[in-house]
């Protein structure tokens, strides 16, 4: 497919990650700091957050795998991705961790194992979604085009702050 | 990208503020380069706040361990301007870090969490921190960074203007001299007006200050042994800066000045009695009576991690200093007091255990246990030195005690310890304690009774001591090293009678008595912070000479036990003896032979926490705050004093002044007892390898 055309599908394709929030204003923060020096930055950060995350999910199922499970481990490990995933942007991530902490606190076993499926779900679901967009981007600039900004307007659409200004 | 040469930009930064006329190309390119520390074990945070922090053209250095940042720090003084650092972090908890960054560095700190409840901004608040940020963290609220930095430099700046001794003369031609603020001709300025300073911390006196390039004030441990005194005198209530700077009497010294150091030290005190999130009964009861805890010491917490005999921990809360400090700086937890240990007991606070070795009755102990050694733990140590006073230790807090001007030989491993922190001193402080040479503590010669403190975990090695590595600069009371010292497993509990402690100090017989040195930790008082600012200045523990005379009292200290061990006694210091500059905050263990005083014979040694709170604490009772004219043992006779002191502690650090009275106490236990590095400027013999500094170099 053309450049142009690849390069609407990215659009959209990025608009509704935002417009059903998987991804938030944080994001835009990162996709703003990428500049001609770091290139990859988006990449590199994201790829980051995919092996964190992924070592704390693991790290969380086992907790709450033992026959007396550490609350305090497991709230420390949840806290530490709901702060990843929100540094990132990645806001059903984090949402799903908030509640999350909630029941830990009550040391509710069932509650967090039903929270540990859900944040596991928005987590794979967001990688695909992320690794989905950052293709199209590669195969846009290996095409040789840019890959295209979103309008300003956007951001006020769906009222969100941090669309370049 | 952390300029490690220390780039003034900070000077440049307030004396563009100052001098605005003058060179202010830098202030054109402020806050440009200003140089960021940032602290955080998430990986991807790490990330994305280094990529902000450069956006906004900052100089950053990243660091995923508060470990290895509060290393930096040490190592590097002037590098940086401020630190950023979350909150929740596996090796150390970020108030922690905090707290240390602030006694020792006196740099700025902002805090980041997700978590954004009030209880957790409110303990940033607390601790000191200059500014909370909630992640995820916005490029934006990264602009605005810098101005806690000239904040706080204009406030020292002011200090300093006031005090007249600002010499704008002199700062002008440095300062327009440079373009740019970070250029290193400035920074040369800078350190060579640095340096100077610390020479004339030396004389512990604040008059010269037109030689002072920085704004701060150099609080000595002898000018902050008056400090605290002062304010004992004048009762910490009604202590207003005026009233005690009429009572200090220090020339040169402005009503601001104490000001400032009074709201750190009232920070500290209030830190110690109820903010810490551990409250390590041990810490404060150190001091406190009641309490038997060891005020600085996290008896408790030590206890809790097994460092700490549980019966030890009964001890010392027995013996329950008078200090009712809050607990002790030390709010470390458990979990993070091995750590503290190795990190070095940065905290050393002087403060509140006013325990001026030398005036103040009280005995600082230097709590070289994971927690911070507060000034109150000093004061712990110190009234326990003074208690083992009899004990023939010279108790810190001699103050009014120094009676004893025979301190307590440690026996202290003699030089072990020596090397780092205590300065030839007289402490002798177990030298051996101190060495961080892994030495095992004892093992020289002493005839550590001190049976190798069971559970010592892994600090217990010396070379365990990160500190060692590390920063050093605590007074690393080999102690830890020595495994084999006996002693170790000196319960921190102060028993009530000492006599719980077993003289296992056998410090080296042949060091008997010869620890007079003082066992310098020195520990990182914010208070002395501004000493040290940037070097741990000889610490001389003069005062501070626990000596523990193992053989002939049957106290042995053992110098290290373990690392646990080492009560630090901090206190102020020595004002005699080598250096002037008795960081009073820092607590100087000279181990081992030292012949008068306890010299932090240089280095780091980390000081153990010094169990000495607790045998401190015995007698500190009743010496307790402000008259530690008790710690003699009147109570206990001077072995048994010191045995239980011994016991609990493990090794003794007594630090004495140069008439020979003891300044402080520092007890070893088994926790190793660190000593806050910048008490010690850079140990000339740095054998052990410690970042500790010499006692030589302790700025008056």
């Amino acid at each position: 497919m053309e450049v142009g055309q690849m390069q609407r599908r990215l659009v959209d394709y990025t608009k509704s990650l935002f417009m059903e929030g998987f991804l938030d204003a944080q994001f835009l923060q990162l996709q703003q700091l990428q500049d001609e020096s770091n290139p990859d930055f988006v990449v590199e950060v994201v790829s980051l957050f995919f092996d964190d995350s992924e070592k704390l999910l693991n790290d969380l199922t086992m907790a709450l795998d033992q026959p007396n499970v550490d609350f305090k481990k497991v709230d420390a490990h949840v806290h530490q991705l709901k702060g990843s995933s929100s540094s990132i942007g990645a806001q059903r991530v984090k949402n799903a961790c908030i509640a999350f902490r909630s029941f830990c606190e009550e040391h509710n076993i069932d509650a967090t194992l039903r929270c540990l499926q859900q944040v596991k779900q928005e987590y794979y679901l967001v990688k695909n979604k992320l690794e989905t967009m950052l293709r199209l981007e590669q195969q846009i600039v290996a095409a040789g085009g840019s890959i295209p900004m979103i309008e300003l307007g956007f951001w006020r659409t769906i009222n969100m702050k941090g669309g370049k200004e | 990208m952390n300029s490690s040469s220390g780039k003034s930009y900070m000077s440049t930064a307030s004396s563009s503020v100052i001098w605005k006329a003058g060179g202010d190309v830098v202030a054109d390119q402020f806050p440009a380069g200003l140089r960021v520390l940032v602290v955080d074990d998430d990986p991807t945070c790490l990330m994305i706040l280094e990529k902000m922090l450069k956006a906004c053209q900052y100089n950053v250095t990243k660091c995923n361990r508060a470990e290895t940042a509060l290393s930096m720090l040490r190592e590097n003084r002037n590098g940086f301007d401020i630190v950023i650092s979350d909150v929740h972090m596996p090796d150390m908890d970020g108030f922690k870090l905090l707290e240390h960054i602030g006694l020792e560095m006196d740099l700025p700190v902002i805090m980041m969490s997700a978590d954004d409840g009030k209880n957790v901004v409110m303990k940033g608040v607390t601790h000191g921190a200059c500014d909370y940020l909630i992640k995820p963290v916005r490029i934006e609220a990264l602009k605005n960074i810098w101005q806690h930095v000239v904040r706080k430099r204009k406030n020292e700046w002011k200090d300093f203007e006031q005090s007249g001794s600002v010499e704008e003369g002199d700062r002008q031609p440095k300062q327009s001299e440079d373009a740019d603020y970070s250029s290193s001709a400035n920074e040369g300025n800078w350190k060579s007006s640095k340096r100077r300073k610390d020479d004339e911390d030396e004389n512990d006196e604040r008059d010269d200050t037109s030689t002072l390039k920085k704004p701060r004030v150099v609080w000595s441990v002898e000018l902050h042994q008056q400090f605290v005194a002062a304010v004992n005198q004048l009762g910490i209530e009604k202590a207003v800066p005026k009233k005690i700077l009429e009572l200090m009497n220090v020339p040169g010294l402005t009503r601001e000045n104490v000001a400032s150091h009074l709201q750190k030290y009232r920070l500290y005190l209030r830190r110690l009695s109820g903010v810490s999130q551990h409250p390590s009964n041990l810490n404060n009861s150190f001091m406190n009576p009641q309490d038997a805890t060891f005020g600085p010491l996290d008896l408790q917490a030590l206890a809790a991690t097994g460092q700490l005999p549980a019966q030890s921990l009964a001890t010392l809360q027995a013996a329950g200093l008078g200090r009712s400090t809050a607990k002790s700086g030390i709010p470390i937890p458990l979990v993070d007091q091995r750590n503290i240990f190795s990190f070095e007991n940065p905290k050393l606070r002087f403060g509140e255990a006013q325990q001026h070795v030398n005036n103040n009755k009280q005995m600082n102990l230097l709590h070289g246990i994971p927690t911070t050694m507060e000034p109150k733990q000093l004061a712990s140590l110190h009234h326990t030195a003074q208690s083992m006073g009899n004990m023939n230790m010279p108790v810190l807090s001699h103050g009014s005690q120094s009676s004893q001007n025979n301190p307590l030989l440690m026996q202290m491993a003699q030089p072990q310890a020596r090397g780092q922190m205590l300065n030839d001193s007289t402490v002798g402080l177990a030298p051996r304690l101190l060495s961080p040479m892994g030495q095992p503590m004892l093992s020289n010669g002493m005839a550590t009774n001190v049976s190798p403190r069971n559970g010592v975990p892994e600090n217990i090695r010396a070379p365990s001591y990160n500190p060692v590595s590390q920063t050093s600069s605590m007074l690393n009371f080999p102690m830890n090293h020595t495994s084999e010292l006996p002693g170790n497993s000196f319960p921190l509990v102060s028993t009530p009678g000492i006599s719980s402690l077993a003289p296992k100090v056998a410090f080296q017989e042949d060091v008997n008595s010869e620890i007079k040195g003082s066992v310098g930790f020195m520990p990182s008082y914010d208070i002395f912070n501004d000493l040290n600012q940037h070097k741990p200045q000889n610490w001389e523990l003069q005062n501070v000479g626990m000596m523990f005379n193992t053989s002939q009292h049957s106290n042995s200290l053992q110098g290290n036990l373990d690392h646990t061990q080492s009560v630090l006694v901090q206190q102020g210091f020595s004002s005699g003896q080598n250096r002037n500059s008795t960081v009073i905050s820092k607590a100087m263990f000279s181990a081992g032979d030292s012949t008068g005083h306890v010299n932090a014979q240089n280095g780091n040694q980390h000081l153990n926490s010094l169990l000495v709170d607790n045998t401190v604490r015995v007698k500190s009772e009743r010496v307790a705050d402000a008259a530690p004219a008790n710690l003699y043992p009147d109570h206990f006779g001077q072995e048994d004093l010191m045995s239980a002191l011994l016991k609990q502690v493990g090794s003794f650090f007594s630090l004495y002044d140069t008439d020979g009275d003891i300044i402080l106490l520092i007890l070893t236990s088994k926790f190793p007892i660190f000593l806050q590095q910048d008490v010690i400027t850079p140990a000339e013999n740095n054998d052990f390898d410690f970042d500790g500094y010499s006692i030589d170099n302790i700025p008056v």
